[in-house]
């Protein structure tokens, strides 16, 4: 947070610099399923970030001493490649990378059903790819789309968005001129249907009354991103009705003993 | 660890396949899987581009900020290749600093690009002894599925040919296209059982004994080649080799013109 | 089966699947009473419980499960098995067929040979054992291995065996099924060829509509061109 309020970054007609109203949104593309390799991936675009996430597991534990006898774990890497940004990044963690991935890690873990997977691990690998401010959201965004895609047992998709606070103005989804002379930054990460936060920090300046705003705007547009997260998840496994060729478990036994 | 053991009957069956003239993907020897080159795909990178060889992807992106020149290069501006092989990749890839996997693999493409000199690092001098252009080249693997080498060089090229040089945000002057000379490309090839296949799978380069890349000029001529792994190439195999990067380095050259 | 269970409607983790006239099957939990999807898949009813079929994740083992291993480290007294699962499972020199001489392991079974074992037992942390002591599982040679996710192979298989049945009939290849997701296979060299293209086609449209006509179309494309 700059906090140089001096900057205009909202017109006269509450209008912001990138064309925006103070609670839209900028333009999102998920895409569930981009990589090959991995067991689940995404895709997420919002506005001009550019987000790949990729979950591999469950899988053994290595280290075997984080091994859990009773549940996977669930170990998120949110990286910046170094030409995410406009000063090139060293590449390999940081403090900050280190600080998101801890709480993207325990915001996953909230909602995966971890005690199907003893002694195993879940890992969640978020790359940057462009970075325009929000990119923890979009990474965490990314992730649950990916988890999903796994296969991983959950109890539901979680959306983040953050809110923050520009010219006096609660505003949603800061870009990265907002995000540098703002006065205030809130990303949420939710289950909208439950209401349980499962990510949430704050730099800056709130009152009480602006902080109401801003998480009544938050929640609205995590509803919103929910959607969106679940129409590119449903459209990669696009589903007619079948010919409900189902099948039994025994035969397994039969066709395999058979020859 | 389960992911490293090649299961024998994998391995006996590339073998099979291979001495009744045939690939598992159904490919010709010589034949190429499908190339996808998208370039800009990111906007804070001075160059960026995106590629797909069949399954394996990567990234590569170019940042230039103006540095000083190395001292016995006084009058050119400065390279620095990096490869990441990101856990995301594959899930043999570990977390952690670049290992001699990735070391190789950026100094293969590093060598292919300075040894054409495709880059006209005479023109990014700004102040002899001075001030140059320094280029940092990174690539990062998105997705492994074999032949690193080639869609890493192929990367590394399409980004430095869509780059721009940011005089103006420098405080030098109008903006100008990165001077190129030429457009180097690597084509890797493999020897399973006597026979040379190019452009690996994994499950090929698993079981491969050889690995030889060829970096090739506009010309034709060779300009890099690195031959790894653990086996041993007769001199005809290596002229076969050589003879499909130069004939197949042309085609793949004109994709990204 | 009535019309309502054989609609393939795709669900979501989270998405309701029953406010309270069913039971909570496989692949579901329930929150303030009511049933809720806990993974991506396709709902499916069956004597009042409502669960959801996985179309990913990994296998994770059950005792019965017939399974292609692969063998990836030797101990003197056991091989370590990958049974494609987050779990390796050993096989103990008394769960194999022959009698093992303590130390001399490596004989019988190398690493990255294959066989067709059965899961034995599960403990709760997970800790899988196999065997091979029952008639018709041994080491697999020759031929070749394909994998593809475990929750497919029931559409491998297909109704009463049908899909499978065909693929064999066509292909004129033996064919075993592990429940794990390894398909081991063996005949002519172009026969496997079209086999695997065959079970690729499942793996890749296992939830599409008319997937045995079109696998049927497939095969019978390839084979009637070489006649």
């Amino acid at each position: 947070m700059g906090g140089n309020s001096d900057m205009k970054l909202i017109d006269e007609n509450g209008i912001r610099i990138d064309g925006r109203k103070v609670d839209e949104l900028r333009p999102i593309k998920i895409e569930a399923g981009v990589l090959k390799s991995a067991d689940g991936s995404a895709y997420v675009e919002i506005g001009k970030n550019k987000v790949l996430a990729a979950v591999y597991g469950p899988r053994e534990c290595h280290p075997r001493h984080m091994q859990n006898p009773a549940k996977a774990i669930v170990q998120c890497k949110y990286n910046m490649i170094s030409f995410s940004v406009s000063d090139r990044k060293r590449p390999g963690p940081d403090r900050r990378s280190v600080e998101i991935s801890k709480l993207i890690s325990e915001a996953m873990e909230y909602v995966v059903f971890t005690e199907n997977y003893p002694r195993t691990s879940i890992d969640v690998y978020i790359e940057v790819l462009q970075a325009n401010a929000g990119t923890r959201c979009a990474g965490l965004t990314a992730a649950a789309v990916a988890l999903a895609d796994a296969g991983i047992p959950m109890k539901d998709i979680v959306p983040a968005v953050a809110v923050g606070k520009v010219n006096d103005q609660v505003v949603l989804d800061l870009n990265k001129e907002e995000d540098n002379y703002g006065q205030a930054d809130l990303p949420i990460a939710m289950i909208p249907r439950t209401g349980e936060v499962l990510l949430m920090q704050m730099d800056g300046h709130l009152t009480q009354a602006e902080f109401d705003q801003a998480l009544e705007m938050g929640v609205k547009a995590c509803h919103e991103i929910y959607e969106m997260q679940k129409d590119a998840l449903r459209r990669r496994y696009a589903v007619v009705s079948g010919e409900g060729e189902e099948e039994t478990k025994g035969l397994v036994h039969a066709m395999t003993e058979e020859a | 660890m389960a992911r490293s053991v090649v299961s024998e009957i994998k391995r006996d069956h590339i073998h099979r396949l291979i001495a009744d003239g045939r690939r598992v993907d159904g490919r010709a020897w010589d034949q190429y899987r499908e190339i996808m080159v998208q370039t800009n795909v990111v906007e804070t990178a001075e160059g960026s581009a995106r590629v797909k060889i069949g399954n394996t992807e990567v990234i590569v992106g170019l940042k230039m900020t103006v540095g000083e020149p190395f001292p016995d290069t006084p009058n050119r501006g400065v390279l620095s290749t990096n490869a990441e092989l990101i856990p995301m990749a594959s899930p043999s890839f570990e977390s952690g600093p670049p290992d001699e996997n990735s070391i190789e693999l950026a100094r293969v493409v590093d060598r292919g690009i300075r040894e054409s000199q495709m880059i006209d690092l005479e023109r990014l001098c700004v102040e002899p002894g001075k001030k140059v252009w320094i280029n940092f080249l990174d690539i990062y693997v998105l997705d492994f599925d074999g032949n690193l080498f080639d869609a890493c060089n192929l990367g590394a090229v399409a980004a430095i040919k869509s780059a721009t040089v940011p005089a103006k945000a420098n405080g030098l002057g109008e903006d100008f296209p990165m001077p190129v000379t030429c457009t180097p490309v690597a084509v890797t090839s493999v020897q399973i059982e006597n026979s040379i296949l190019v452009d690996p799978t994994l499950d090929e380069e698993k079981v491969a004994a050889d690995r030889l890349t060829v970096t090739t000029d506009d010309n034709g001529d060779l300009r890099a080649m690195q031959k790894g792994l653990s086996g041993a190439l007769t001199l005809e195999q290596v002229r076969t080799a050589i003879d499909t990067s130069r004939r197949l380095g042309a085609e793949i050259r004109k994709l990204i013109g | 089966m009535n019309k309502e269970s054989m609609t393939r409607e795709l669900v979501l983790p989270g998405d309701l699947l029953d406010a309270g006239t069913m039971k909570p099957g496989e692949g579901t939990y329930v929150h303030d009473g009511k049933i809720f999807a806990a993974m991506l898949g396709i709902k499916s009813v069956k004597s009042n419980f409502v669960n959801v079929i996985p179309l990913g994740g990994r296998y994770i083992p059950a005792p019965g499960d017939m399974i292609i291993g692969k063998v990836i480290d030797i101990g003197p007294s056991n091989w370590l098995v990958d049974i494609y699962s987050p779990y390796p499972a050993p096989l103990h020199v008394n769960e194999v067929p022959w009698r093992v001489e303590f130390g001399d392991t490596a004989r019988y079974l190398a690493v990255g040979d294959t066989l067709l074992a059965k899961v034995l037992s599960v403990d709760e942390t997970k800790r899988v054992q196999v065997t091979m002591k029952e008639q018709g599982l041994r080491k697999l040679q020759g031929g070749q291995i394909v994998e593809i996710s475990h929750s497919k192979v029931p559409r491998v298989i297909g109704k009463n065996g049908s899909m499978i049945q065909m693929i064999k009939t066509y292909t004129n290849c033996r064919i075993f099924i592990g429940q794990n997701g390894r398909i081991w296979m063996d005949g002519n060299m172009e026969d496997m060829v079209h086999a695997m293209q065959a079970i690729k086609m499942i793996d890749e449209g296992a939830q599409t509509l008319k997937l045995t006509e079109r696998v049927k179309e497939f095969l019978e494309s390839v084979y009637r061109k070489e006649e």
